[in-house]
């Protein structure tokens, strides 16, 4: 009896074990039980977002290119003062000379020479000319190789090709970030590109301000479609909802070129306004090819994605409410205003977040109908990823894009709130 | 007990069978191409003839040859290559070469000689640029116009294309430095053997832009080939640079009112080339498809369906008709006298060292 109303003891379960270590061992096996249960998607998240995403940021500053391909002579360039004009002395040609015999066997000159090709232009036909000659290189007894070098290629014989080896040869480097901000690394530190060759800033401002004009036409556009779906009758809405989804079965290219057709010059639109008088033959409208064209297309395409959040929070206000706000003597712009909207703003967040995101990684939109005003840093992405072949710069430029969305997201947690986000 | 014994006797059998192919050669070959009408072309003049000869192989396409260098960059990275066979453009093929991303060939002994006993690198000749490379066609970048709207004065010179006056109306022109700036400089009166030493400096690269900067505004910016003719036939534009061969299609086979303006055409190459480190058994079907596929015959039947020029010499007087519409193939191929009197040679070399720097340049050009 005493046992029992004791209370400062453990209180133990029916197999004598404390209670509390009792629970927290069932508690703990079902955790475990439903990290299990989780645990392919959570491999399948790492796997195929994380890792890919963690590779790219790695990228954008890995450089160990030059100091294994190259590795004694970047050890001989450390003692040499690049601003002072001259040439490298001897052992340093030497070296070169055998990193080019080493590199060229392993087929990895032309690959270290397209690297530095992208801070000094030419320097990948030195490697180039030189790599295959260096394959006959007698080291022991050849030279010496500052004559046997600049013979074979007057680039060897330009201080600033060795400049570039001895700037570029650390494991890491802020190169590609500097270049994917219009910057480069001068002879003191980091300096702005001259004007003819400043491209992604501009286009990085371009890409979002384009994304918002879109992102608010669409939730202008949108926002009347979700309503009728949300109040029409079912058999109405249904249709209606088929007419939304029918463009999110057809093919981006097909859609994308269906605007062209409407929208050039000889096109449809252009033709019927030509014929109903409204403008000029030889005035026609020029709305493909630009900024205007972008944001047509692309407002049409990313649509669905804007009228289904919507459509779905809608769906959840009672009627009641705007009957009730009407019944106190609201009109029917205020019971609109302060009583209806103010609960489709949850919709409206996630619409804007889903298309806004979408929109600023969109590039084949973008370069059918955007010209050369209407594209966006993507293309230039997909640019340095497919023809360039500059990966660092490609990633550089989407670690970019990826800190910018984070900022976003952060920005429209502190004014909207992210818990205010409702898919449903 | 029964059914055991089946599964064993049939795992057996796979296990000879697959050691049987593996001392021989693979069955199974993934080929990349372009796609369209250039794919097609080759299916029909060397593909499925070969199928024919041996039809235990089967062939996978892959429509990937415009990104073949980055993805075959990304295969060997992976160490997963699986690609037997690649068409590239010249200067892929080099760049591929020179980062030992494709197999370099002994072009004589892997290759069929000519009929008459020529040997492949003979009569391939210049036009090998590279260990890894065989080419299959010469193909020109060059202009098409719309016939009814450049009045009775037929564009004869590659300079019609910057004078508005003559030939007011917009222009298409792809969406890269490449070949722009040359014809750029060469209208702004530099001579065509000094294009390259002009385009290297400062002041050339302004100097060309500064001309380009005469039509900007009139100027539809094409990425790809197909874009050129559909703009062409709308009436979009009054001329505009594409493949030769997509004009080709364009006039003879859908009959648009489009002229060829060959003066300065830009002449590449195309072909094939192996990736390095296949195995064994697919790299010998791939060498065995490899000689079939560009020996003289075959080169000269793809002529009958596409208007690009046959890489191998020997080749050229087998260019009949036209497979379907029986015209006469060779006066529509880029290197006929005809249309060749003025070509513009493009340097690859030249291009490797300053494509980076150029395109920089010229992106931000477009975007001011």
């Amino acid at each position: 009896m005493s046992d029992m109303t004791d209370t400062s003891g453990p209180v133990l379960a029916a197999d004598g074990t404390p209670l509390k270590r009792s629970l927290a061992k069932a508690l703990r096996r079902q955790k475990l039980r439903a990290l299990m249960l989780i645990a392919p998607l959570l491999l399948f998240i790492l796997v195929s977002f994380i890792l890919p995403i963690g590779d790219m940021l790695y990228r954008s500053v890995e450089n160990k290119i030059v100091v294994n391909t190259l590795p004694r002579s970047v050890e001989a360039l450390s003692g040499w003062d690049a601003d002072s004009g001259e040439l490298p002395d001897e052992a340093v040609f030497a070296a070169m000379a055998a990193d080019l015999q080493e590199a060229y066997e392993a087929r990895a000159h032309t690959r270290v020479g397209s690297r530095l090709n992208y801070e000094y232009p030419g320097i990948s036909s030195v490697f180039r000319k030189s790599g295959r000659s260096a394959g006959r290189f007698d080291l022991e007894s050849g030279g010496p190789w500052k004559e046997v070098l600049i013979d074979l290629d007057d680039g060897w014989a330009d201080p600033g090709v060795w400049r570039t080896i001895q700037t570029y040869s650390p494991p890491v480097t802020s190169g590609y970030f500097l270049n994917a901000v219009d910057m480069r690394v001068g002879s003191d530190g980091a300096e702005m590109r001259p004007e003819a060759e400043r491209i992604y800033m501009n286009l990085l401002v371009r890409t979002l301000w384009m994304s918002l004009l879109i992102t608010f036409s669409c939730i202008v556009l949108a926002y009347p479609v979700a309503w009728l779906l949300a109040n029409l009758p079912t058999r109405q809405a249904n249709l209606l909802m088929i007419l939304v989804l029918l463009p999110f079965w057809t093919s981006l290219l097909v859609r994308t070129s269906a605007w062209k057709i409407l929208l050039q010059q000889q096109g449809v639109i252009n033709d019927i306004l030509v014929w109903i008088g409204l403008v000029d033959d030889n005035a026609r409208l020029i709305i493909i090819n630009n900024q205007f064209g972008t944001i047509v297309a692309m407002t049409h395409i990313l649509l669905p994605f804007m009228i289904l959040p919507m459509y779905s929070v809608m769906q959840t206000i009672p009627p009641s409410y705007l009957r009730a706000a009407k019944s106190l003597g609201a009109t029917d712009w205020t019971a609109f205003w302060r009583v209806y909207f103010p609960q489709t703003i949850p919709g409206i967040g996630a619409g804007s977040i889903l298309v806004f995101i979408l929109a600023i990684g969109y590039y084949i939109t973008p370069a059918l109908v955007g010209g050369t005003k209407g594209t966006f840093i993507s293309n230039q992405i997909a640019f340095h990823i497919s023809t360039s072949l500059n990966w660092g710069l490609a990633s550089a430029l989407g670690a970019i894009l990826l800190a910018v969305v984070l900022v976003l997201y952060w920005a429209y947690d502190k004014i909207v709130g992210i818990d205010n986000v409702k898919l449903g | 007990m029964k059914l055991v014994k089946t599964l064993l006797a049939s795992s057996a059998l796979t296990v000879t069978a697959s050691a049987v192919s593996a001392q021989d050669m693979a069955n199974e070959m993934t080929l990349v191409s372009w796609g369209g009408a250039y794919q097609a072309s080759q299916v029909k003049a060397y593909v499925e003839p070969y199928l024919e000869m041996h039809p235990e192989v089967s062939v996978t396409w892959d429509e990937s040859s415009a990104e073949a260098v980055a993805k075959l960059r990304a295969m060997n990275e992976a160490g997963n290559v699986t690609w037997d066979l690649v068409d590239a453009v010249a200067s892929d093929s080099m760049r591929l070469c020179d980062e030992g991303l494709a197999e370099e060939l002994n072009h004589d002994e892997d290759l069929a000689a000519a009929p008459d006993g020529t040997s492949a690198s003979e009569d391939f000749g210049d036009l090998l640029v590279s260990d890894c490379f065989v080419p299959q066609i010469v193909y020109s970048t060059t202009f098409g116009y719309r016939t009814d709207m450049v009045g009775d004065t037929p564009p004869s010179s590659v300079c019609d294309v910057f004078d508005l006056e003559k030939y007011p109306g917009k222009r298409a022109l792809q969406k890269r430095p490449i070949d722009n700036m040359e014809w750029a400089l060469y209208c702004d009166g530099v001579a065509k053997d000094e294009i390259y030493d002009v385009l290297g400096t400062d002041e050339g690269v302004a100097r060309g832009l500064a001309k380009l900067d005469t039509i900007k505004d009139q100027v539809v910016w094409w990425t790809a080939g197909a874009e050129t003719p559909q703009l062409l036939a709308d009436g979009e534009v009054v001329m505009g640079s594409t493949f030769n061969g997509r004009l080709f299609s364009a006039i003879a086979e859908q009959n648009q009112p489009i002229g060829m303006l060959w003066d300065m055409q830009s002449f590449d190459l195309d072909g094939w080339v192996v990736p390095a480190g296949l195995p064994e058994d697919r790299k010998a079907r791939v060498m065995d498809f490899l000689k079939f596929a560009t020996d003289t015959q075959r080169l000269a039947d793809q002529a009958a369906y596409i208007s690009y020029g046959p890489a191998r010499k020997s080749s050229a007087p087998l260019v009949g008709k036209h497979a379907e519409l029986g015209i006469d193939m060779a006066p529509h191929m880029p290197t006929d006298p005809a249309n060749s009197g003025n070509v513009h040679v493009y340097d690859y070399e030249w291009w490797a060292d300053n494509r980076d720097d150029l395109n920089a340049k010229f992106e931000a050009w477009l975007a001011k």
